[in-house]
């Protein structure tokens, strides 16, 4: 199936939890349609979804950018939240800053991060504190990483 | 084991999905953390929490899962099931707590499958 580019932009709303997360659903749904491999999508989806969990929780919200191509998708988050002081620390496993009322909500594990650098083929991140986070990432249609 | 099995063995009502209670599953988790079921589950098809909210419907979305299964008498209310619905879930709910509710579905075959990156 020949894949034509698609360009998606979604509004992700920090005024509530309720809603995080659609934007990935409605993502995942339009990458279905257009015929990708079922690990490609997964992989691009879940690493969407843990940056638009992310600018809920920790940045009042932002936009979600999907460029759509056929041998790849780039995500791009972009938000004007408070920024991250610590890239390198944020990085790692298990490091959260989120609140407890958060993690009752069964996020906030420090897992988000790793798991869209472990999900993605690239990902980048430009960050500054009290400006916002703009994070980038790439998903190959070819990839090692599919058979995860 | 099909969904109608594990219903079965949980006591459990179906809350939504009813058409797919045919399928066959072959592994489970059971968590309340959504990013470690992100970060550590591969190929499972069912997902038993004791969470009520959006985000667990849409983490069983992301991870290509086909039920959630509702645990210790908790029901979700119709936004949650509405939107399982719109993504072709199934919605499980079981008096059952998750250790029992696990244990009971693991017993009888229904392991847990292998973890992303073992
Ligand atoms: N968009 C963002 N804006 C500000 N801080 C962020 C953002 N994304 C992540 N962070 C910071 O990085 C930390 C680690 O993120 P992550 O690995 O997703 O874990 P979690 O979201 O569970 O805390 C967060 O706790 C937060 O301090
Ligand atoms: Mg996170």
């Amino acid at each position: 199936m020949e894949i034509k580019p698609l360009v998606l932009h979604y509004e992700v709303s920090g005024d509530n939890f309720t809603g995080a997360g659609e934007a990935s659903v409605a993502m995942k749904r339009e990458l279905r349609q257009m015929g990708f491999d079922a690990n490609v999508i997964r992989r691009a989806a879940i690493a969407m979804y843990e940056g638009e969990i992310n600018m809920v929780i920790h940045a009042e919200g932002g936009v979600a950018d999907v460029n759509v191509l056929p041998d790849r998708i780039e995500i791009v988050l972009t938000d004007e939240g408070p920024g991250i002081a610590d890239v390198e620390q944020a990085m790692q496993a298990g490091f959260s800053t989120a609140p407890d009322n958060i993690r009752a909500l069964g996020f906030g594990a420090g897992m988000g991060l790793p798991n869209m650098k472990r999900y993605s083929d690239e990902m980048k991140i430009e960050t500054e504190i009290g400006r916002g986070t703009t994070v980038r990432m790439t998903v190959l249609a070819d990839s090692p990483k599919n058979s995860f | 084991m099909t969904i109608r099995k594990i219903a079965e063995l949980l006591d459990a009502e179906v809350l939504c999905g009813e058409e797919g209670v045919d399928r066959e599953v072959k592994s489970a988790c059971g968590s309340d953390m959504m990013s470690d079921v992100l970060a550590f589950v591969k190929d499972q098809a069912v997902l038993l929490t004791g969470l009520l909210n959006p985000q667990v419907i849409r983490t069983a979305v992301m991870m290509d899962m086909q039920c959630v299964v509702f645990v210790r008498a908790k029901v979700p209310g119709e936004d949650v099931l509405a939107l399982a619905r719109s993504c072709h879930l199934t919605v499980l709910a079981s008096k059952e707590r998750m250790y029992t509710a696990c244990g009971k579905l693991y017993e009888q075959g229904l392991k847990g499958g292998e973890l992303i990156g073992d």
